[in-house]
């Protein structure tokens, strides 16, 4: 989060994390509330791929943290998976960005499906999961979602000269 | 990189101990904007509803809602003496006496939390003197208590969420048991009770105000349904919750007199405090 003079667009930044997470607190229909995709992990995951110098696992950390707190989650189970997604997409931000838009979608799919294992064991550990099929359902819809999301990221990041 | 995992993994333990409760009423202090404006439009379009309506519905919703009031007055009447008699009563054992709560009326945020738990997020936090394990109830009857508190809004567990248990009695005969949450929106299961117990479908239970959180007397559940199967070592008995948890607009909070601390007057009278809407 430094503001060093070369970064630009740090509310742009910003903003698209507070949109994912209004995002993921938008009252849905109680049939449409599994199939919320997971907004925070795909915006973490677009610039982490995007911007692996300026936007990683301490980021991705306190917007899990700020998850937590929005969701009323035990404090520091979804900033755990969300750092350990920023981790691993920057190790392999090299590789998805030369992907296709598919490819991507899948390598967001396991990435979210990560967080998602993660987010479980933590749950399992502390005596409170919840096990139905529907739980593991926001991979998928985030795997669909995960082209007009890239591409409204993109085109904010190419606007707004995020760097 | 490794020391952000062992720092989250510190609070995760940390957590089971409460001592986050004040980064967590802080930070949800930055949530709450974001809360408010994705309530905006849902309140908008209830005011609207509201001003929009036509006079004849006004006039009919009026005219109900005298009646019922009519109603409930000639009810309360007697429930007047009726206190006084139980209250004479008592002295007369030399009971302890029964207190009388102060209530104020929350508005539920329309909010989603994590999906596969029963929690609410309402516009009263500490600001309003709520505290934490405050009970909810609407008008119907117990809906949860408060989990997390922030400055203008908190978190309230509500009695079906998994993790949720509460003590209550059957109404008809006194008989004590724990009403677990199930995670399903209508269901509550009442585990730990013998085959030959004395509880059928259709029984009422109340709080039993054991455990000193929930004020005794509210109505949380109805049984719906109990199976006693002999090669089973406890029945099986579930229950729909009263109150109505997925379509409620405002909750009550409760401020047992017994636990009125910090509360500014000490009159135990029936001060249906109502806030100003904020």
């Amino acid at each position: 989060m430094t503001h060093i003079a070369r970064h630009h667009g740090g509310a742009t930044l910003l903003l698209t994390f507070i949109g994912a997470l209004m995002l993921q607190m938008l009252p849905l229909p109680e049939w449409a509330q599994p199939l919320r995709p997971d907004w925070v992990a795909l915006v973490l995951i677009y610039w982490c791929i995007a911007l692996p110098d300026r936007v990683g696992v301490g980021i991705g950390w306190l917007a899990g943290l700020m998850l937590d707190v929005a969701h009323g989650a035990l404090l520091g189970q979804n900033a755990l998976a969300l750092a350990v997604v920023a981790y691993l997409a920057i190790r392999l931000h090299q590789r998805i960005r030369v992907f296709p838009l598919w490819q991507q979608a899948v390598s967001a799919l396991l990435l979210v499906t990560l967080h998602l294992m993660l987010v479980l064991w933590l749950k399992g550990a502390t005596g409170q999961s919840a096990e139905t099929w529907a739980y593991w359902l926001p991979a998928l819809t985030s795997m669909l979602l995960w082209p007009p999301t890239f591409l409204i990221l993109r085109g904010l990041r190419r606007a707004y000269r995020v760097r | 990189m490794v020391l952000v995992i062992l720092s989250s993994l510190m609070m995760t333990l940390d957590h089971r101990q409460n001592h986050l409760e004040g980064i967590r009423s802080t930070l949800s202090l930055l949530i709450y904007p974001l809360q408010y404006v994705i309530n905006l439009p849902i309140a908008a379009t209830q005011w609207l509803d509201d001003s929009l309506s036509s006079r004849e519905s006004l006039q009919e919703e009026n005219a109900r809602l005298k009646r019922q009031n009519t109603l409930f007055k000639a009810r309360l009447q007697t429930l007047q003496s009726l206190k006084a008699e139980n209250q004479r009563l008592r002295e007369l054992l030399q009971s302890s006496k029964k207190v009388s709560e102060r209530v104020l009326i929350a508005e539920l945020l329309s909010v989603d939390l994590e999906p596969f738990t029963r929690q609410i997020v309402i516009n009263k936090g500490s600001r309003d003197e709520a505290y934490l394990g405050q009970p909810l109830v609407d008008a119907e009857g117990v809906m949860g208590q408060i989990v997390h508190l922030g400055l203008f809004s908190s978190t309230a567990m509500l009695i079906t969420d998994a993790n949720h248990a509460i003590p209550v009695q059957v109404n008809r005969n006194g008989l004590r048991a724990i009403a677990m949450g199930t995670g399903a929106p209508d269901k509550l299961d009442i585990p730990y009770l013998p085959i030959s117990a004395d509880i059928v479908e259709g029984d009422l239970l109340t709080t039993s105000g054991l455990g000193g959180r929930f004020p005794a007397g509210y109505p949380v559940a109805m049984v719906t349904e109990v199976v006693k199967d002999p090669t089973l070592p406890y029945a099986v008995v579930s229950a729909m919750p009263t109150a109505r948890l997925e379509q409620a607009r405002e909750v009550l909070l409760l401020w047992p007199t017994t636990q009125q601390k910090d509360a500014p007057s000490d009159t135990a009278g029936e001060s249906a405090a109502t806030a100003p809407p904020s």
